[in-house]
């Protein structure tokens, strides 16, 4: 059936069938391959995806379940002016070191700042629960959305020569 | 990669419209409202509908209120509407209490109240709250509404009281005066399915507990329920003699197995457990019910 999904503010059309994943529509039809795929079952989150701005399971979501909303993947955090903070946090506190799981992490910190600009730790930890790292052990995560909630301006900033400093 | 197998979509646009495609799909459709249950069970063909009919656009079907004696939940409620209900929080704790061990916050975005309960899985956790606290599931069909006590809305692991064209539309919660609920859980780690939960809902008159309700999640189907412990409860002074012999009779009662969460025993050890602690905190928040939100 034919579906119109909006993706990073992009309307995008095709035919899918009804079993068709919302994640393999992203990553096969879209090309949008940031948003990655793992355990399938709804449990690691590495697929988590924004929709309507809050972090869903793409893996357990169809493709047709989207039709006439907004789905916000990693692709779309970066803007005209830059890197979104969050990005900046992660490569500023050492966020990741294979990667995998970088994508859901960072739109659910995004969603999270969207809510509440200055989460706890606690908070932070609460609101990626849903999603699992086997590198960092969380630490420079739950840094790196600091980082973030500390400098959400950092677009603006991240060309600027302090754009280095820590909190 | 797991797929489900093929299967026909629609959108529902209104109750009626829902009501009109599975009464014309019958025994092969399912509402899909989250999908957080029925997906995963589609990919392993452990559930293989011909029809799914999607219920998301039915924002009549999410709310809660409070009308009259009795809190209304609508069965598209998700899960996290529930966690950040203050008014939920108030009257009914143990809403709150089995949300923050549900599954995880994206889950919790799309997970409905209503999916939860028609999963009816035994280790489902909002299926032993909405037992204690004596919750009545409104069902819609083609004839109209009818109501069905927990009790019989609940026929074994997944099954349930709703039939084909039917769906849940809504959970109906009693509210009693100087009352006080918890739910106590015990799982391997964040998010998992219980090893063991209880949850646990009374209400005092004159220092005496003049109704308790209790259900348990993961040690099975209690044909009986749980009526003995309960029993044990009604017209007591509650203390902690009383709340063990609850636990006790609670954990006779229970029908765990074994499997690769724990032994029956030791589930049977925590239905008991739980079971205390669930009473234990319910009575204090009865006692104290500015601290119960």
């Amino acid at each position: 059936m034919q579906v119109t999904i909006n993706v990073n503010g992009e309307d995008h059309t095709a035919d899918v069938e009804p079993r068709h994943l919302l994640v393999r529509f992203l990553r096969d039809d879209l090309g949008l391959t940031g948003t990655h795929w793992g355990c399938d079952t709804s449990n690691c989150g590495t697929c988590v995806v924004l929709l309507d701005g809050e972090p869903v399971k793409s893996c357990t979501m169809l493709a047709v379940m989207a039709a006439g909303h907004q789905v916000r993947t990693v692709e779309g955090l970066e803007t005209a002016d830059g890197l979104d903070p969050v990005q900046q946090g992660f490569i500023e506190q050492h966020g990741l070191q294979c990667g995998f799981c970088t994508p859901g992490m960072m739109l659910t910190a995004r969603a999270l700042l969207d809510r509440d600009p200055d989460p706890s730790e606690q908070q932070i930890r609460e609101a990626i629960s849903g999603q699992l790292c086997r590198c960092t052990g969380y630490l420079n995560i739950v840094r790196a959305v600091q980082w973030a909630a500390h400098h959400p301006a950092a677009a603006a900033a991240a060309t600027a020569p302090s754009a280095g400093s820590t909190p | 990669m797991q797929v489900p197998a093929s299967f026909e979509y629609r959108r529902a646009q209104s109750v009626p419209d829902a009501l009109a495609l599975l009464e014309r799909f019958g025994e092969d459709a399912r509402v899909i409202a989250g999908g957080h249950s029925l997906l995963p069970m589609m990919k392993l063909r452990l559930a293989r509908p011909e029809f799914l009919v999607d219920i998301n656009d039915l924002h009549e079907l999410d709310y809660l209120r409070q009308e009259g004696a009795e809190l209304c939940i609508g069965a598209l409620t998700r899960h996290r509407g529930l966690l950040e209900s203050e008014l939920v929080g108030r009257l009914f704790p143990i809403f709150h209490d089995a949300e923050r061990v549900i599954a995880d916050p994206p889950v919790r975005n799309r997970g409905t109240i209503g999916g939860s309960l028609c999963q009816a899985d035994p280790a489902e956790d909002l299926s032993a709250v909405c037992t204690a606290v004596r919750a009545v599931a409104v069902v819609l069909g083609a004839g109209g509404r009818r109501s069905v006590p927990m009790a019989d809305f609940y026929r074994g692991p997944y099954e349930t009281d709703v039939g084909a064209g039917e769906m849940l539309g809504e959970i109906r919660v009693p509210i009693l005066p100087d009352s006080g609920s918890a739910y106590q859980k015990v799982e391997r780690k964040t998010g998992d399915w219980a090893i063991a939960a209880c949850g646990a809902a009374l209400s005092l008159a004159d220092g005496r507990i003049a109704s308790a309700g209790i259900g348990l999640a993961a040690v099975g189907v209690s044909a009986a329920g749980y009526r003995r412990a309960e029993q044990a409860l009604v017209g007591r002074e509650p203390s902690e003699e009383v709340f063990a012999e609850a636990g006790r009779l609670a954990a006779e009662d229970c029908e765990p197995v074994t499997d690769t969460r724990g032994t029956a025993a030791y589930k049977r050890h925590l239905a008991g457990e739980l079971t205390e602690r669930a009473l234990r905190l319910a009575v204090e928040r009865a006692l104290r019910p500015a601290a119960a939100a």
